[in-house]
């Protein structure tokens, strides 16, 4: 009856006239244009703030120019240790939570790598501090003297181990959901060709990893670059020795040189779109997935 | 020849126990199942992608329930033909070939009889961007023969192909397994695939597997 009823209704008036959605989707970009408005005006008011002189000038310092030589290398040498422990983590956690074993085990170790992420960056600096002082920890930085002829802390391996301990995570993230979106039957296809499981992983999986690759490559370097919390605490902000740039605008800061900071904070804007791009232009969109800290 | 004795599988939720067949050698076997049925299951393990829970796999007169998939000595495509994505047609053909250590110039002549064979000679060169699903289930078919293995399993290799491709497909599959003796194990839910091709049919019904008897001469 009700059937009826509603049948005959819709056959007497036109088919129901929804109002415009203009005003939904211009009310949702309002609020998330309200997001992108202060990103590009915190951009555009550091590049008020400063001129290319200042940008010269700091370009000319001996301890500016040091923390850019340190930075670019600290965080290539970061990148490549974060990739040494992300393909084959990633790796292998995408396969274990294929096979379904030991279920309980994988999240515990899941999560543990995600500790990093999620820990606030003063706490990994000390911790970091921390574990060199136990006797195993002395006992490494003994002997990083004696063979490399440079302690660890506050000096530049504590930059390096600093950025490593939390740009890995990310590149073990952004490892693990390539790994994951990979289809594993071409792998499967390659054993039952013949190869082992090491031939299959090199000549199959790897190659088609090889955006997500990148793109840990790039996170992991972006991340080691903006990293300054652990590394004021584990490596110090010495000049000529530990500075890095976000050491360079700290310090630069603290002694109220706004203009040099700022040019200092460009430098590093610049690079971070250059990386953004790159992640844009050679990850997919999934890539992203999770990623954000 | 492809043999199971008593086969029994377990995966997650999904078991099934109880299981014999056997394709002779040189013969097409098909089975058949509807979708979920245990089908491709039952293929990877032949393949040794997947463990037996019990039972014996004996393939070419080999034992190999024990033995890893890349000792099987099979040819298998996938449903989804999972072609290699950063090769191109040439090395995906050449791929079993290269991991055998076999000469280049053998290499060659085999990748070039097989590109003939199966009419792709024009795809060598390229990758696997944009091919048509007749090409790629060609492409997925030469890389699994290339080896001159004694057994190939193929799962589903005519889904999702169009009509005209499909007829294609299925005289193709007639003829190389005609041409090269090789002993197949084709895994479909289609009734009429298995009309046109089988010389052994198997039916999973109800987590049991029958041997159906054919009601025609396979036609030779």
């Amino acid at each position: 009856m009700t059937q009826t009823v509603a049948h005959g209704r819709e056959s007497v008036h036109s088919p129901p006239r929804l109002r415009s959605d203009a005003p939904f989707f211009i009310s949702l970009a309002l609020m998330g244009g309200l997001y992108l408005l202060l990103i590009v005006g915190m951009l555009l008011a550091d590049v008020s703030y400063t001129s290319p002189n200042h940008l010269l000038d700091a370009l000319r310092s001996p301890p500016i120019r040091y923390a850019i030589w340190l930075s670019l290398i600290s965080c290539s040498v970061t990148t490549i240790l974060s990739l040494w422990v992300a393909v084959p983590t990633g790796y292998l956690l995408s396969r274990w939570q294929r096979s379904g074993r030991f279920r309980a085990l994988r999240h515990v170790i899941d999560a543990s790598l995600d500790i990093p992420i999620v820990l606030p960056p003063l706490v990994i600096g000390l911790s970091l501090l921390i574990l060199f002082q136990t006797p195993p920890g002395r006992w490494i930085e003994r002997q990083t003297l004696h063979w490399f002829g440079t302690p660890i802390t506050y000096a530049i391996p504590s930059v390096i181990i600093a950025q490593f301990a939390v740009a890995a995570a990310f590149a073990v993230r952004t490892m693990r959901v390539t790994f994951d979106q990979l289809n594993p039957r071409s792998e499967q296809v390659a054993l039952t060709l013949g190869c082992t499981r090491s031939q299959a992983f090199f000549m199959v999986v790897l190659p088609e990893a090889r955006r997500g690759i990148l793109t840990a490559a790039t996170l992991a370097w972006a991340r080691a670059l903006g990293e300054f919390g652990p590394i004021l605490v584990f490596s110090g902000a010495t000049r000529m020795r530990t500075e890095v740039l976000p050491t360079t605008v700290f310090l630069e800061l603290s002694v109220g040189k706004i203009e040099s900071a700022v040019a200092v904070s460009l430098l590093m804007v610049a690079c971070a779109l250059v990386v953004l791009v790159i992640v844009r232009v050679f990850g997919s969109e999934d890539f992203g997935k999770g990623l954000t800290p | 020849m492809i043999r199971l004795e008593d086969a029994s599988l377990r995966a997650g939720a999904f078991s099934v126990s109880g299981i014999n067949l056997e394709v002779p050698t040189g013969e097409y076997g098909v089975l058949m199942g509807q979708t979920g049925s245990g089908k491709t299951t039952l293929l990877e393990a032949i393949c040794g992608l997947r463990r037996l829970h019990t039972g014996r796999i004996t393939l070419a007169g080999r034992d190999v329930t024990r033995l890893s998939a890349a000792e099987r000595g099979i040819g298998y495509v996938p449903q989804d033909r999972a072609l290699f994505a950063t090769m191109t047609v040439r090395q995906q053909l050449a791929f079993a070939l290269t991991i055998r250590k076999w000469r280049r110039a053998d290499i060659e002549r085999r990748v070039s009889e097989l590109a003939t064979r199966l009419g792709i000679q024009h795809l060598l060169s390229r990758g696997i961007a944009n091919l048509s699903g007749g090409e790629s289930q060609r492409i997925a078919l030469g890389r699994a023969l290339a080896h001159r293995p004694p057994v190939l399993l193929l799962d589903e290799p005519l889904s999702a192909l169009d009509e005209e491709t499909r007829i294609q497909m299925t005289d193709l599959l007639r003829s190389v397994q005609h041409e090269t003796g090789v002993t197949v194990l084709h895994v479909t839910h289609s009734p009429a695939e298995a009309q046109r091709l089988a010389q052994q049919l198997f039916t999973f019904e109800n987590g049991a597997l029958r041997q159906r008897q054919l009601e025609r001469e396979a036609v030779r």
